[in-house]
């Protein structure tokens, strides 16, 4: 008698459970099928960094060169070079060459002073962003001091080579100013 | 002769852990679960020997994806390695960020606003379901239930949405700061989070009719691995398995950090400490991390998310620190010592999978192979995080 109890009671447990599949059937997809059809939340997510334009200039962006994202950066993702206005030649700030070969994490010890924006003689040459080696930490973005990275949206981004990882963000920042000036000319 | 290759350590691990303790009747079998296995939850390789049906010996071997994060931290800057923390255990990453940033504020006497220390509530107990969400379904996927994944993920894909509302990345996180957060919570988030825990609570009977009742789970679950207190002691378990085994050791309730001394909640126990108490305990878990965020949200105070007096480079004064927090899995700890550099002198990292898989030699011995894949995955595993 207990064994037949056992059974019935068995047997019954399916039929429950059974039942939340049951409805579970009629209820509306949750997925999204992405090709056809895109999410629609992606007003916080991160993506690799990118610069931020100035309001008055959109072709060239808010960066002061201090070089505190280059030293932050944890993978030794950022490299920057510039020149100081008179002497011409380009040079790297922030203590990391232009070449990005081998990972180094730096000190911040050799993070230098921001300069006072209103006498900035120094113009930004090359901003790269090395993605393959970017941990979306967000410590460039958060502890720049004139705000002058953001975050891409980009949320689908596909290449067939490390190469095609390796951004130069001052380039990106500017054929987007121009296709925008493009399209309102338009 | 045997002893002497074992001491030297002579051969790779079958040569040291069972050729020489080899019954040597022939009868028995040795196989190799994983590094590869469906069930062992990424790389873990566990050799175990057979003897029919029947575990002679299991022995787990580790390293499979060891990154080196203690060495790591002792190369990087305090700033520098945040974003190892979302790694070590993917599954609850906010809750290694907390022991991290908890140990460095601690060195450093950083104060946390006061709703920094509530949104980090908020977002650690919203991560903490659905890491347990994952190992629900996981659990059931190892024991032959294909179905109940399919409905934990429905639910752990919102709680990534409103995670990535605030932290911007879906698994590894990387949001909390020293002296805060990285970003405040909105109102949409608190709407949206609202509306997810008043649905939530009513997924979770739903959960118990599709499974929980099952006479093939009980079957699979009831009597299975009882893990006395006394090893669970021995190995240093945590967590839920050692909760299972019914002793309430919850460091938010015995060391409460943050404002958990502020909120009212019960640390569930099991009595006979079978996969099943194991399994209950979880399920217990997520409701309980449901009432903390609500009373959480509730209280939320208005402020600054982040201290505005931060210093402007982290560089602590020569000195030690411990800092644990209750991790989804168990005691998460960070131990640092700090030369007054920089960088931390040395960084060790507790992580509570570790103790937990040190168990289950001695645990899965004499079962069934079955039994043994169905007790390994009561344990809640992440491996990553054994392998630091
Ligand atoms: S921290 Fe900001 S201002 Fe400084 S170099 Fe980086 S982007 Fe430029
Ligand atoms: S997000 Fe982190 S890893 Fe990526 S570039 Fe910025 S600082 Fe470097």
């Amino acid at each position: 008698m207990a064994t037949l109890g056992q059974t019935i009671k068995s047997l019954w447990s399916m039929v429950v459970g059974m039942k939340v599949t049951g409805i579970e059937f009629f209820k509306p997809k949750l997925t999204v099928h992405y090709p056809r059809k895109e999410v629609d939340n992606l007003g916080t997510y991160r993506g690799h960094c990118d610069l931020v334009a100035r309001e008055d200039d959109p072709l060239t962006p808010k960066c002061i060169m201090c070089g505190i994202c280059v030293d932050n950066c944890p993978s030794g993702c950022l490299s920057l070079t510039m020149h100081v206005v008179g002497e011409g030649k380009p040079r790297p700030a922030g203590g990391a060459g232009e070449l990005m070969l081998a990972q180094e994490v730096i000190l911040p010890g050799s993070i230098k002073k921001a300069p006072p924006t209103g006498k900035a003689e120094r113009v930004l040459d090359s901003f790269r962003l090395n993605y393959n080696y970017c941990s979306l930490c967000g410590l460039c973005v958060q502890n720049c001091p004139v705000s002058s990275l953001a975050w891409s949206r980009e949320a689908y981004l596909v290449g067939r080579s490390r190469q095609e990882f390796e951004f130069d963000l001052l380039a990106r920042l500017r054929a987007k100013a121009a296709s925008s000036q493009g399209v309102k000319a338009a | 002769m045997a002893l002497e290759a074992n001491y030297g350590m002579v051969g790779d691990f079958y040569t040291q852990n069972f050729t020489t303790t080899h019954t040597g009747d022939g009868d028995t079998l040795i196989l190799n679960l994983g590094p590869q296995h469906p069930s062992t939850h990424g790389v873990l390789r566990v050799v175990v020997e057979l003897d029919g049906e029947y575990v002679k010996k299991a022995e787990p071997v580790l390293g499979y994806i060891h990154r080196m994060h203690e060495k790591m931290g002792e190369v990087k800057t305090y700033l520098q390695y945040l974003p190892n923390m979302g790694r070590v255990d993917y599954l609850h990453a906010l809750g290694w960020n907390w022991a991290y940033v908890g140990a460095v504020e601690k060195l450093m006497g950083i104060e946390v606003p006061e709703r920094a220390e509530f949104i980090r509530v908020i977002t650690c107990e919203l991560n903490r379901i659905s890491s347990h969400l994952l190992w629900w379904g996981a659990y059931l996927l190892d024991l032959g239930a294909f179905t109940p994944i399919l409905y934990a993920f429905a639910d752990r894909e919102r709680i990534m949405d409103i995670l990535q509302m605030v932290t911007g990345s879906r698994l590894t996180y990387c949001y909390y700061r020293f002296g805060g957060v990285s970003a405040d919570i909105g109102e949409k988030f608190i709407s949206d989070l609202r509306a997810f825990l008043a649905q939530f609570k009513a997924r979770i009977p739903m959960f118990h009719e599709l499974v929980t009742g099952n006479m093939i789970l009980r079957g699979r679950c009831v009597d299975i691995g009882v893990l006395p207190v006394e090893m669970c002691r021995r190995y240093g378990a945590t967590g839920p398995v050692l909760r299972g085994s019914g002793v309430a050791y919850d460091v938010r309730r015995f060391e409460p950090y943050s404002v958990y001394d502020q909120l009212d909640f019960d640390v569930p126990v099991g009595k006979a400490g079978d996969a099943m108490d194991r399994y209950d305990v979880r399920v217990a878990e997520m409701v309980q991390s449901v009432r903390i965020i609500e009373q959480a949200l509730d209280k939320l105070p208005e402020g600054p998310f982040l201290n505005p007096d931060l210093p402007d480079r982290f560089i602590p004064e020569p000195g030690e620190v411990y800092y644990s927090v209750e991790g989804a899995r168990g005691k998460i700890g960070v131990y640092i010592v700090s030369d007054g550099s920089p960088k931390p002198y040395r960084l060790k990292l507790r992580s509570p999978s570790f103790s937990n898989l040190s168990l289950f030699a001695e645990l899965s011995q004499g079962t069934l192979l079955g039994d043994a894949i169905s007790i390994m995955g009561s344990l809640d595993l992440v491996i990553p995080e054994i392998d630091r």
